[in-house]
């Protein structure tokens, strides 16, 4: 098969890319959290010891073995709560750009095929919603749905729309008048059979990348958000809500702001190293020769 | 060309205009109650019902847009619902404070991210490229706010050495005349208010810079290695011209432009950073402000303030499309 | 010999400190900038801070009490039937002169006459700029006031509508400060009315120099101020909303007072030999409000077991850190009439079982309990206080879902009653109980939208409340809400959580400051030791 060819050389292609692998396994530690869980979590997220409140990580004078990287204002286990966060971050981005992603891949399609008045109208949509800054648009959209997880990783899919859409209509666009494309026209098939099965299939390289880097974007999006207290509610053991509830405590516990932090970047440069790595590898055009 | 600013000026209109129906209906769609926002736990059936109605809020929604509209084309943006100032002047008061962390970020963006792109480029696969490019990744990563807080730990509560919020301490005091700090101080004559001002920019400066810097830098190495590749630079290289002016003069002239372009368009990026860091250090500037009033559901300032950043936000482009177009003139045909 | 020097140098210098200093800047950092200055528009204690400072009234609380004494009136007199108020006003008192405001103006019965007025005569140019008077409304001034009247120049004359025990209490209120009516004047004639809002003459202890929104206030002394000029020369009101941050900076000295310190680092800052605290139980009260109206907790006896459910020592101890006392009444221990004889129900989940048996809930039921998303003086996490609620419910079989909604919807929601259980509050405004009861617990109270969340329609209570509301004597007054208290204990509409206790950190060497049980922060008597 063709195809496998093409799949056993990108995987030779990946591991030769060293930042790629790095990339691969940060996000491979990061799904394991958020696969077992409950199994390597020391405590409940939620579950508070009133008694142990603000401890240090267990290596400072004044912590706990029970305690790994300390516990927080309300003597929750940090290290279980980054654990469980772990969970929350991969359904912010798997949320959050499967929104974008449904939208964009229409819009974008729609706009790349059919050209003319839907093009227009479509791509002004876009404009408009691409001269408001991201991080604003998704905090008026939450400030008006309301302050939860849910509605942050709606309103950061919907801010992502905008970016598939070009890239999918910029892909289509080029691939429409293809030899392959007229003759499966010829052959009698229909609008939504060309678009959907014939065109969009030879334009999955930069949806990937895009997709893998909107995954990285989203979860720092999502921090952002849930640090302003626009995002995840606590007790949810978001990362972006613990640092917003750990600034009354940066002379007192600063262990608090440190580690979830580190989460956040880890998680962030992982998906950012794959994407990159899957950029050199799918479209070397993209990068240097 | 000039047909082209007029295409690109009138096509401006309509995304204006949708921008403000968009922001208009979605903030008047919330379920909030800016009337019960606005008293609190004080709030009385009276009270509520005269608020209502002095905000326009009983009328149909249309009819508030309208009226909405008309105000914003004769200049009037509105007035807070909070503080009872119209939303322009608020703006203008904080304006400044934004731009000038801004500026500052930019600027050690511009000089860390060109210099680290060019050595990178030039040592190309050295050590030195290797961790620039991994430390550039790693800034394009980072979450400016945590970047923030751990900047306050080390540099303001652990060593004491700079201060952790606001633009100025409280025994200097300036005259406003450009509302920049730094150069009211200097028109001041007052060195020692300059250096205490310069002391509070630099860590919300560096958080804000951090991906802007990261992105540069990237840029910069792509944009260098792929100028180096062109003939005319092995000519320069082959007529035995030193390999430092051949870099400095020929490929950085030519590898620039793309560069320059991602600056110009990284305002978004900027004012996305601006947001989270002003409330890291609370600056008093624009991001801040729109957070709280996002936290106090006043709705005028944030329609308005959407407007007014949209606005600029496409006039940025509208300038940096152009420039562009002036210099490379086969954009203009495509 | 030479510690016997010493000592004495110190006794000497101790005794030079007790004399009050002039001179010197005294900086106050604060969580938040104020939102206005005027203080008939201001709703919030960042804004009142401030207006505080410019603006007097014509009578206000006597300094760190909720007592009332003369300021811009010297005295008054009241009518035999209660509706008439003639206050004689201080003669030579002087608004302030600044680089924005250089005429030289006397108070008079106009400016008295201007500064109440503009917030109900809608023939007043100022009744419409900046929207509506929200404290005039929330305090119901237009059911109780008729008319503001200047008689002669030092001479106003105030009717009301209906006999009201409270009112002389609303007249120190912030919102009935008095502002120049010439500056006002000059600022219609420029077109520019809203920048009342942002500037500001008065007659207050000091004058307002600059403002630099989000960062700071610039104030000076007023060297003419009618209650003797205030010791420090200059004051700043600087915004630091992070308190550790805040806190941080009391200790470097960079601020000399601050403003809420986090529980967690009261003790650690009053163990620093640098920095000395002031403390004052606030005029306040956290609790929840279970809903009457609502199955199951129109039951008396479910409410009682909820009471006997929750460990508020607990929660007091562990959320309010020392910075707040359980609470059993609905007014706090600091206000006149507050009953102390009422007992409390006890932490005792054995009888709330039996209550909950007794009421046909042996098996416990599932309610909500809803959540302030904002940190009120009342109650510092209304999330933690609830999720230890929570966890209390939960050991008598009662289980509680945390509801939260932003602000505005929580209280819009709350206020048509559609919670079953929510955590509130209340910081009185006048420092009088009617303020509290009647608001808070009456029958008028619980008409929707209520600011009685309970929903508790109590025929007894409501006539006490009423009856206290135009009774004048004052010892009558105390013995109808006494009974009041008992009642409500009784019939539990509430969980009452706690009074707040608040603190103000500050620099050994500062001097004079007190809290006013109001939540005002006033400067004019502090000082600073050099």
């Amino acid at each position: 098969m063709k195809n496998d060819n093409r799949f056993l050389e990108f995987v030779k292609q990946f591991k030769k890319n060293r930042s790629a692998i790095l990339g691969f396994f940060i996000v491979a530690i990061l799904v394991i959290f958020a696969l077992f869980a409950p199994l390597i979590a020391t405590h409940m997220p939620i579950e508070q010891e009133l008694t142990n409140r603000l401890l240090p990580p267990m290596w400072e004078e004044g912590g706990i073995a029970t305690h790994i990287l300390g516990t927080d204002d309300f003597g929750r286990d940090l290290f279980s709560r980054i654990v469980y966060g772990a969970r929350i971050s991969i359904m912010i981005g798997a949320i959050s750009v499967s929104i974008s992603l449904a939208f964009g891949l229409i819009m974008g399609v729609f706009a790349g095929y059919f050209g003319g008045k839907i093009d227009i109208i479509i791509m002004r949509l876009v404009d408009i919603m691409l001269s408001i800054p991201a991080i604003l648009l998704a905090i008026v959209i939450v400030a008006i749905l309301g302050p939860s997880l849910m509605n942050a990783m709606i309103a950061i899919g919907i801010v992502g729309v905008p970016t598939y859409a070009r890239i999918v209509r910029a892909s289509v666009m080029s691939e429409k008048n293809k030899e392959y494309v007229i003759a499966s026209r010829v052959n009698g098939s229909n609008d939504v059979r060309l678009m959907f099965q014939v065109i969009l299939p030879n334009c999955t390289t930069p949806i990937i990348v895009q997709a893998t880097m909107g995954f990285a974007s989203a979860v720092l999006e999502a921090a952002g958000l849930s640090f302003l207290g626009l995002g995840a509610q606590p007790p949810t053991p978001e990362w972006g809500a613990m640092l917003a509830d750990s600034l009354q405590y940066i002379t007192t516990a600063p262990w608090m702001i440190f580690y979830p932090g580190l989460a956040i970047f880890l998680t962030v440069l992982g998906f950012n190293l794959i994407g990159d790595g899957l950029m050199d590898v799918l479209d070397p055009k993209l990068k240097e020769k | 060309m000039f047909s082209y600013i007029i295409k690109r000026l009138l096509w401006s209109v309509p995304t204006l205009f949708g921008v403000s129906l968009l922001v208009f209906f979605m903030v008047h769609l919330s379920p909030g109650d800016p009337a019960m926002t606005l008293l609190g736990d004080h709030a009385s059936k009276e009270a509520v019902e005269k608020v209502r109605e002095e905000l326009g809020l009983n009328k149909p929604l249309y009819e508030q847009y309208i009226t909405y509209i008309q105000k914003v084309l004769q200049g009037d943006l509105g007035n807070s619902i909070k503080t009872k100032q119209s939303v322009l002047q608020e703006f203008k008061e904080r304006f400044p404070a934004t731009v000038e962390l801004a500026v500052v970020a930019m600027i050690l963006a511009i000089i860390f991210g060109i210099g680290a792109g060019i050595i990178s480029a030039i040592k190309r696969y050295s050590v030195f490229d290797y961790s620039a490019m991994f430390v550039a990744l790693a800034g394009v990563s980072m979450p400016v706010f945590w970047l923030g807080l751990v900047l306050i730990y080390f540099f303001s509560v652990k060593l004491g050495i700079l201060p952790v919020s606001g633009r100025l301490g409280y025994e200097f005091y300036v005259e406003d005349v450009t509302g920049f700090y730094l150069i009211d101080t200097l028109l001041a004559n007052d060195i020692e208010a300059f250096w205490d001002a310069l002391k509070h920019l630099i860590m919300p400066a560096i958080a804000l810079g951090t991906i802007p810097m990261a992105i540069i830098a990237r840029m910069t190495r792509a944009s260098m290695i792929e100028v180096m590749k062109e003939d005319y630079i092995r000519t320069a290289k082959a007529k035995g011209c030193s390999h430092f002016s051949v870099v400095m003069i020929h490929a950085l002239r030519n590898a620039m432009m793309p560069v320059i372009t991602v600056i110009g368009l990284m305002l978004g990026t900027l004012f996305a950073g601006a947001i989270l860091t002003e409330t890291t250090f609370s600056w008093p500037g624009i991001g801040k402000w729109i957070v709280n009033a996002v936290y106090q559901r006043d709705f005028p300032i944030i329609q308005s303030a959407t407007l007014i950043i949209a606005t600029m936000f496409i006039a940025v482009n509208l300038i940096v499309d152009l420039l562009y177009a002036l210099i490379n003139p086969k954009i203009r045909l495509s | 010999m030479k510690k016997l020097l010493l000592a004495v140098l110190l006794l000497i210098s101790s005794v030079a400190f007790a004399a009050p200093q002039y001179g010197g800047t005294l900086v106050f950092g604060r969580g938040g900038d104020s939102s206005t200055i005027d203080p008939a528009h201001a709703t919030d204690g960042e804004s009142f801070y401030a207006s505080t400072a410019v603006y007097d009234n014509l009578v206000q609380f006597k300094y760190g009490t909720t007592e009332i004494e003369p300021a811009l009136a010297t005295s008054w007199d009241v009518s035999a039937d209660g509706l008439e108020y003639i206050f004689h006003l201080r003669k030579g008192v002087k608004f302030h002169k600044t680089n924005y405001f250089k005429q030289d103006v006397e108070l008079s019965a106009d400016d008295v006459v201007f500064s109440l007025k503009r917030q109900f005569d809608p023939a007043n140019p100022y009744n419409k700029v900046g929207g509506a008077y929200e404290y005039w409304s929330a305090m119901d001034m237009d059911n109780i006031v008729k008319d503001v009247v200047a008689v002669d120049k030092y001479t106003v004359k105030i009717t009301l509508k209906k006999k009201e025990a409270p009112f002389i209490a609303n007249m120190a209120m912030d919102f009935a400060s008095i502002v120049s009516k010439a500056f006002a004047d000059e600022l219609l004639k420029k077109g520019k009315a809203e920048d009342l809002n942002r500037l500001a003459i008065g007659t207050g202890p000091f004058k307002l120099d600059k403002w630099i929104k989000d960062d700071r206030m610039i104030f000076s002394a007023n060297e003419e101020y009618w209650d003797g000029k205030p010791y420090v020369k200059k004051l700043i009101f600087k915004v630091i909303p992070n308190n550790s941050v805040r806190a941080a900076e009391l200790k470097t000295g960079a601020i000399h007072i601050m403003d809420f310190p986090n529980p967690e680092e009261v003790a650690e800052l009053e163990a620093n030999p640098k920095i000395k605290l002031v403390r004052q139980e606030g005029l306040n009260v956290g609790y929840l409000a279970l809903n009457t109206e609502k199955k199951p907790f129109d039951d008396v006896r479910v409410r009682q077991a909820v009471n006997y459910a929750i460990n508020k020592a607990e929660i007091v101890k562990a959320i309010y850190a020392g910075l707040g006392k359980v609470a059993k009444n609905p007014i706090p221990p600091t206000m006149w009439s507050y009953n102390d004889e009422v007992v409390d129900y006890d932490y005792n989940p054995e009888k709330a079982k039996a209550l909950l048996k007794e009421a046909g809930l042996e098996n416990g039921f599932e309610t909500d309990l809803w959540a302030m998303p904002v940190p009120r003086p009342y109650n510092p996490n209304g999330r933690k206080v609830a999720e230890a609620m929570q966890a209390d419910l939960a050991k008598v079989g009662i289980k509680a879902k945390i509801v939260s909604y932003d602000w505005s919807t929580y209280l819009n929601k709350t206020k048509m009653g559609e919670h079953q259980m929510c955590l509130l509050g209340w910081t009185g405004d006048n420092g009088d109980p009617d303020n509290f009861l009647y608001t808070l617990l009456s029958k008028a109270a619980a008409v929707k939208p209520a600011q009685n969340f309970a929903m508790w329609k109590d025929d007894e209570f409501t006539s006490l409340v009423e009856k206290a509301k135009v009774t004048t004597d004052v010892a009558q007054r105390t013995e109808l809400y006494k009974k009041a208290q008992v009642v409500f204990k009784k019939e539990a509409p509430w969980v009452t959580i706690a009074n707040s206790i608040v603190v103000a950190p500050m620099l050994a060497e500062i001097n004079g400051f007190k809290l006013d049980p109001v939540g005002k922060r006033r400067f004019h008597k502090v000082w600073i030791a050099k």
